[in-house]
């Protein structure tokens, strides 16, 4: 008997608190967030269309593909230098998902990762903790590619006999 | 890349348009999961990476690519669709070793470019105080 109005006075207490962590957080305004999100990202993708048009007419000759590599190399060496000076805190603290999912927040989550580890060594710190937040991602990646490329191999095979 | 917008000045500017509105919308919708989920933004970025090999498996990534050009490409779900072209190219040619090793081969280029410039970033600047 005793126990169930233990637990009973425990939960009522839990939901008291959780109210209460609810009103004191501060709350992130939807519709502002999406917008600047929008904006952010929607730029972050125009500059890396200037950057590829500008290379296709410098460099005529290179195939579509190496143009589009070309472009992703300089739109992550350029986070990663912005990640460097500090400006990229700046965007991010604006952007939310705007500054994150481009390939840009891919490149600021590995360098920023190597250099708060920096202090621990370059070996210890820095190449362990390069990968722990875009690890994920290339891990997924990796995988699934692999299972992409296997499906559609059968996929092949299977017509291929028909 | 297939010619979808004509080459006028409104053309450019039409595709300049559809490459910001693509770009944004996928960044809105992240942003959407991020405020109304309890998702964190690395499960995000794997959610629309897969997103983005699954549409190459299938072979629907092409035709966005040719709608919204960076909108897409740049994007994690571009990055998505570059491992899973490889991957599928590979295998093509090489069979079930293709289909490990094409995923990598095809983002090589900018895999190496972040590690190595992560590498000398830090050699060169200090982290910063928050």
């Amino acid at each position: 008997m005793t126990e169930s109005w233990k637990t009973d006075e425990i939960e009522k207490r839990n939901e008291k608190y959780g109210r209460y962590v609810e009103a004191i957080s501060p709350r992130t305004r939807t519709l502002p967030s999406l917008l600047k999100a929008f904006a952010i990202g929607g730029l972050t993708c125009v500059i890396g269309e200037l950057i590829g048009d500008g290379l296709a007419f410098l460099l005529p000759s290179v195939s579509e593909e190496m143009i589009a590599t070309f472009t992703s190399m300089i739109l992550v060496s350029a986070a990663i230098l912005f990640t460097g000076f500090g400006f990229y805190d700046v965007i991010a603290r604006h952007g939310g998902a705007g500054s994150f999912l481009p390939i840009t927040g891919f490149a600021n989550a590995m360098s920023s990762a190597a250099l708060e580890f920096k202090s621990e060594g370059l070996i210890l710190g820095t190449s362990v903790k390069m990968f722990t937040v875009v690890g994920p991602v290339v891990v997924n990646g990796i995988v699934w590619s692999a299972v992409a490329g296997i499906v559609r191999l059968i996929i092949s095979m299977i017509t291929g006999m028909i | 890349m297939e010619m979808l917008y004509p080459e006028t000045w409104w053309g450019f500017l039409l595709m300049y348009l559809m490459v910001f509105v693509g770009g944004g919308l996928l960044c809105a919708l992240a942003q959407l999961l991020i405020i109304k989920t309890k998702l964190t933004p690395a499960r995000i970025l794997v959610i629309f990476l897969l997103a983005g090999i699954a549409l190459q498996t299938v072979g629907a990534y092409e035709p966005l690519l040719n709608v919204f050009h960076s909108g897409v490409s740049v994007p994690i779900v571009g990055f998505g669709a570059a491992l899973a072209k490889g991957a599928i190219t590979y295998a093509q040619s090489y069979g079930l070793p293709g289909a490990l090793a094409g995923g990598l081969i095809q983002t090589a280029f900018g895999i190496g470019a972040a590690v190595v410039m992560s590498y000398i970033v830090t050699l060169i600047f200090s982290p910063k105080c928050k």
